[in-house]
């Protein structure tokens, strides 16, 4: 297979960038500067991420697709305003997820955007489970991406004039140049940002004008400990087939009113979990001293049980100290419980915690 | 002045009268980021040459830090475990890791000179 390139590739050159294949395409894992400045650089400043490797899933239709999208998400979309968002997942029927994505609702149906070693695989479910109804592409002409930290609402907004009038987690389409865009307030940094689909052919003049403007292209390194600190899941880490959304602690995405009626895929087990509880559970995980515990490292209980894994574990460059996430057996699972986690060889202590590590800074209301 | 030699693990070395200073090259730090931990053997113990005698870990992954030479760990550099970061600043001379009383001298003669290091370095780095 060949590898593919995003159309910010020669930019990511210029920078200096240091590339991995990732999910297929070679993106750039940093910089010159390093993942810790780009991490710290995002959360004071603004950063620019190339995530053009995901899915953007365009599928028209009116009312009908509603009812049938219905049928697979966990979502009220009939009460969905346009120009919203919503955070789900695609389930099988054990509710297993095999994807988590954003969906949003647009003037002619709904763009959804999917991880990018998911999404061929989310097409052909979703065109299967649509029975062909409705046209539906996953768009390869426009690129994705990213402007995230405190400075980015006032740098995207020279450049595109508006953007700040949009509230987390909604978007519409604005113009660059004649050329249509859509941006979402959203991101995967927990900080204030913007997510911009672009046509390929000026992704590259856009970026180069918000670099201009004082953001800086910010690598998939820094974009995962960024994520962490956030308490933000990784699809293929913390969320697979073997995890259900309550399993996740996801359950705030999930509609209330659509698990009273129960006729989405996955809603018998989803149900049942929720009623009765489930045997493990994703927790934060806060090591005490500087010891980084990476996914697959055990946790154990204080009698030398073991009862977890952790996911997800790397350095907070923002918290200055490790920071983890994991599946536990539920009893442990209550803040501050004492754990154990071994790293080559030896057990180090360890507490559950809150998540997020690092308090999110979304714009809930407007500002101008 | 004693000559600093180099292992093909990155480790450079450093020998006074039986004491020698190891350290990783600056190259090493390159190739691994931003250094976030850092653990040294234990003061008293002894380390065998190519044995693991501590850990450095960047945010994306852990490597082992071997020793070039074997003897008895005499000194440990704290200063890197408290502030890794260092490791990055200044690898070759205070971000130091330990310090060992060496067993065989003629353990120095299997290590590279500076130029054989850096053609090294830079043969297996493209």
């Amino acid at each position: 297979m060949n590898i593919k390139k995003t159309s910010l590739y020669q930019l990511h050159q210029e920078n200096s960038a240091k590339f991995v294949e990732f999910a297929g395409y070679q993106m750039p894992i940093q910089y010159s500067e390093g993942i810790v400045e780009e991490h710290k650089f995002t959360r004071n400043h603004s950063g620019i991420f190339d995530v053009s490797h995901m899915g953007q899933l365009f599928i028209y239709g009116g009312e009908d697709l509603i009812k049938d999208l219905e049928k697979i998400f966990p979502l009220d979309l009939k009460n969905l305003k346009l120009n919203h968002s919503k955070y789900s997942f695609l389930m099988d029927k054990d509710a297993g997820i095999q994807d988590d994505l954003i969906i949003t609702k647009t003037n002619e149906g709904f763009l959804i955007i999917l991880n990018a070693a998911c999404k061929d695989n989310d097409f052909k479910i979703l065109k299967e489970l649509l029975e062909e109804k409705y046209q539906m592409f996953l768009d390869e002409n426009r690129s994705l991406i990213a402007i995230q930290g405190p400075k980015s609402s006032q740098i995207l907004n020279d450049v595109i004039d508006g953007v700040t009038d949009l509230n987390f987690m909604t978007g519409n389409w604005f113009s660059f140049q004649d050329h249509k865009i859509y941006i979402t307030r959203s991101g995967y940094t927990g900080e204030d940002g913007f997510e911009i689909s672009i046509p390929n052919d000026f992704v590259d003049k856009l970026t180069r004008e918000l670099i201009n403007k004082g953001s800086k292209l910010i690598g998939l390194g820094a974009r995962d400990t960024l994520r962490l600190e956030a308490g933000l899941c990784l699809y293929g880490h913390d969320l697979d087939k073997d995890k259900t959304p309550v399993e996740a602690n996801l359950k705030w995405a999930i509609s209330k009113e659509r698990i009273s009626k129960g006729d989405f895929i996955g809603s018998d087990i989803i149900i049942k979990q929720l009623n009765n509880g489930v045997s493990k559970i994703r927790v934060g995980i806060k090591p005490e001293g500087r010891i980084i515990a990476r996914e697959k490292t055990k946790i154990f209980n204080q009698l030398n049980v073991h009862i977890g894994e952790i996911t997800s574990g790397t350095f907070g460059p923002s918290v200055n100290g490790p920071v983890a996430m994991g599946y536990i057996e539920n009893e442990f699972s209550k803040k501050d419980t004492k754990v154990f986690l071994e790293v080559r060889g030896k057990k180090h202590p360890a507490n559950i915690c809150g998540l997020p590590f690092y308090k999110k800074s979304y714009v809930k209301g407007a500002v101008k | 002045m004693s000559e600093v030699k180099y292992s093909k693990e990155h480790e450079w070395i450093k020998l006074e009268g039986d004491v020698a200073t190891i350290g990783i090259t600056k190259h090493a730090t390159e190739m691994l980021g931003d250094i976030v931990f850092a653990e040294l053997p234990e003061k008293g113990s002894n380390v065998e040459k190519d044995g693991t005698a501590g850990v450095v870990e960047s945010t994306k992954a852990a490597s082992d830090v071997y020793t070039p030479v074997s003897g008895e760990v005499v000194e440990t550099n704290q200063a890197i475990v408290d502030d890794p970061s260092k490791i990055n600043q200044d690898p070759e001379d205070s971000a130091w890791f330990f310090k060992l009383k060496i067993k065989d001298p003629s353990e120095m003669d299997t290590l590279m000179n500076k130029d054989d290091y850096d053609k090294f370095a830079k043969e297996t780095s493209a």
